[in-house]
């Protein structure tokens, strides 16, 4: 198996560059068929890994050749596929396998296909790069690919300005929180002499808690994380990021790239446990996040808005897992949120397509007589998300927020109040959505129409998945012994745990009375979205009518845009302006210009001289003589 | 030759000397405020005749010929000038019609 490592990430790129040159000239079937061909290739190979690190618990470490070798400056080309990685691998593949397919359905009448599914090879040649790497350089290759692509993929239709701006964003802010990633980067080089996480991580577990350099180190990678996974301060670019076509928004901005984040932290496991400040910041940003994002999703209108808010909280909620020391239940979260997050932007998907190209929820209703695969899939995906057992969601949710209660109830309460928030907006999407009466022209009505096949596929495939996939990691207090999943990954956060110290242990009653408060507060939420949206029929007012001041608040994004704008982009463009008009236009080119002019005005003083009066030469002939003289005699 | 010299030397030097600069001033100004170009020509060789008789009082004074060898070079040198000057102030009438130098102003700017 060691053998083939290398072929998972190159069949991606082998895909990119076929369909990528074949763009205009392959048929659509046979761009699409390698494309998804070469994707479930590579989950068949990440398969294979999965397998055997499961067999043998032996990481996988393979070295092809040395990339930088610069005086102390090492940096060796080489993966590592570990318990970690090797679950990345496969939702990556997998689900990223299953989006190809939609794909063909979903972009079948665009003419830009080829392209298409080009940069979709491509974003997952570079996201396979991210967690393979055994280095942090090799990650960060992976790091600046993905944002790459995603700019590539949000800005598909660039012909809309619109569009184009959005794509412009999210790379923009991927790019700020590049820059404390490169810094990371740079301290841990100078701190530990390498980047390779098996050099990195032994000399970090020696240092003691609260050691500057690490705390500086992983605030820094934090920054990194807020940008890639749109976490407060950077996340306004995931809402906006809505411009691209339907199958980006559920590979990308929910299954994938935006996990990247997660990845990179859950992987430094050990430098965060050793700085317990970042810890608490990573907790209360994660947290702010989202309760923030929630209330926004609350009046949100466009179906895809909701699911963008949606994405944001519920990685607010993984980094509150990370920051609290849940690295299990973080990185399971991931798991079942790629899976019913995933489903949701599908299905999503599947919903504008039938109603030729509506994004507006008000102009929707009663859709689940007539596009019924989709209803039952989006209703278990939304159960998966509300927290409601047996599905997906409430077992990883309820972890994260049993262990945020250990470490304080308020974190826990305020979680929960997210909980009901987030089951509230969900449902109230599918209430709009599917119930009710259709809202739309008469022209849409006639058109509504079940998605073929390509496209219901995977939708059922991620259903299954976030119906079962709970059981990945049953609670304690559930069955005997620790979860599936915690025991895999248990290898992976060893250090941690040792280093952290024993956890607080709580009584199985409290821990069955968290769940069953989490879900009861689901459930009342879902009932109060019932009454609100099914019994009174409420529809969100259109744009131009008159809000109330919270409801104003939340639909306009509490106008962090228009806040960054003032902040940021005004003095920025008042330096802009000083530097153009005055030091460049009056100081520089007045420098240049001046030199040039300076001949030409001494010239005109010269010409003067030119009186074409021969007495005035004679004259001046005599009077040079004369200064000659005078100056032989007076040296001399 | 010895009594002529003596005679000539009878005549102090100085007055040579200021001779010859009155009648090289009274050059130098003809060439600067005349405006017919031949007056011009005719102080310019008031300059050069000058020059040649403070050359022949120190020749005879310093009792060294070649101050006299020289004069002859500089009579040769002023008649080949002159030979140039005029064809080109004829020149100058045959075009203008004038030889006034103020009318001469084409190479103005």
């Amino acid at each position: 198996m060691d053998k083939y490592i290398w072929l998972i990430p190159v069949l991606p790129l082998a895909g990119f560059i076929i369909n990528g040159i074949g763009r205009n000239s392959l048929s659509k079937n046979t761009i699409g068929f390698v494309a998804s061909f070469l994707v479930l290739a590579s989950f068949g190979l990440s398969v294979a890994a999965f397998l055997q690190i499961k067999a043998t618990g032996v990481p996988i470490n393979v070295t092809y050749f040395t990339w930088i070798d610069v005086f102390r400056f090492t940096v060796p080309f080489s993966f590592l596929i570990d318990q970690l990685s090797s679950l990345m691998l496969l939702i990556i593949t997998g689900i990223g396998f299953l989006i190809h397919l939609y794909s063909i359905g979903y972009m079948k009448d665009d003419e830009g296909f080829g392209k298409f599914f080009a940069y979709l090879n491509l974003f997952v040649f570079f996201m396979l790069m991210l967690v393979l790497g055994s280095n942090y350089v090799i990650m960060f290759i992976g790091w600046e690919g993905v944002g790459l692509c995603s700019y590539l993929l949000i800005g598909f239709w660039y012909s809309n300005p619109s569009y184009a701006d959005a794509a412009k964003k999210a790379f923009i802010m991927n790019r700020i929180g590049d820059l404390g990633f490169l810094l990371a980067l740079f301290l841990i080089q100078d701190t530990f002499g390498s980047f390779g996480f098996a050099q990195v991580f032994p000399q970090a577990g020696l240092l003691h808690a609260g050691n500057a350099n690490v705390v500086l180190i992983t605030i820094l990678l934090f920054v990194g994380a807020t940008g890639k996974s749109a976490q407060i301060p950077l996340f306004t670019w995931l809402p906006d990021a809505m411009a691209g076509p339907t199958p980006v928004s559920a590979l990308i901005h929910a299954a994938t790239m935006v996990t990247a984040g997660i990845y990179m932290i859950a992987r430094s496991n050990v430098l965060f446990t050793l700085a317990p400040l970042t810890m608490h910041i990573i907790a209360i940003i994660g947290l702010a996040t989202a309760i923030v994002a929630a209330i926004i999703a609350l009046t949100q209108t466009d179906i895809k808005k909701v699911l963008a808010y949606s994405t944001v909280s519920q990685l607010g909620y993984m980094f509150l897992g990370l920051g609290v020391g849940a690295y299990t239940g973080a990185f399971f979260h991931l798991m079942t949120h790629a899976f019913f997050k995933g489903l949701l932007f599908l299905g999503a998907g599947s919903v504008i397509h039938g109603v030729s190209g509506e994004q507006d929820m008000r102009k929707m209703g009663g859709l689940k007589g007539k596009m019924k695969i989709t209803f039952i899939t989006m209703l278990i995906g939304t159960l998966a998300i509300s927290g409601i057992p047996p599905f997906a969601g409430f077992f990883s949710k309820d972890e994260i927020l049993a262990e945020a209660f250990k470490q304080s109830p308020t974190l826990y309460v305020i979680g929960v109040i997210g909980a009901m928030l987030t089951a509230f907006y969900m449902f109230r999407m599918l209430f709009l959505t599917f119930y009710g009466k259709f809202r739309g022209t008469h022209e849409q009505e006639h058109h509504i129409h079940e998605s073929p096949a390509s496209m219901t596929f995977p939708l059922i495939i991620l259903a299954v998945l976030s119906a079962v996939g709970g059981f990945l990691n049953i609670p304690e207090v559930m069955g005997g012994g620790k979860g599936w999943l915690a025991n895999y990954l248990a290898p992976v956060f060893a250090k941690s745990v040792e280093l952290g110290g024993t956890p607080a242990i709580t009584s199985p009653g409290t821990e069955w009375l968290l769940m069953g408060i989490s879900v009861g507060a689901a459930v009342v939420a879902i009932v109060l979205a019932y009454s609100k949206y099914m019994t009174k029929g409420h529809v969100p007012v259109a744009d131009t009518e008159e809000r109330s001041f919270l409801a104003n608040l939340s639909y306009n994004k509490f106008y962090v845009d228009e806040l960054y704008d003032f902040i940021i982009r005004r003095p920025l463009d008042g330096f802009s302006d000083f530097f153009y008009n005055v030091v460049d236009k009056l100081g520089i080119d007045g420098l240049v210009n001046g030199i040039g002019d300076a001949p030409v005005e001494a010239s005109k003083g010269f010409r003067l001289l030119q009186t074409g009066n021969v007495g005035f030469y004679i004259f001046m002939m005599v009077a040079g003589i004369v200064a000659i003289l005078v100056y032989s005699f007076v040296r001399i | 030759m010895e009594s002529l010299t003596n005679t000539i030397k009878e005549v102090p030097l100085n007055h040579y000397i200021l001779l010859c600069s009155i009648i090289f001033s009274i050059g130098v100004m003809g060439v600067l405020l005349r405006r017919n170009a031949i007056v011009i020509f005719m102080s310019v060789e008031l300059m050069l005749n000058s020059v040649n008789l403070l050359l022949t009082a120190f020749s005879v004074y310093r009792g060294d010929a070649s101050g006299q060898v020289f004069v002859f070079f500089i009579m040769a040198l002023a008649a080949a000038e002159v030979a140039v000057g005029l064809a080109i102030i004829v020149m100058i009438y045959r075009n203008t019609n004038s030889i006034d130098i103020n009318v001469l102003n084409r190479l103005k700017w």
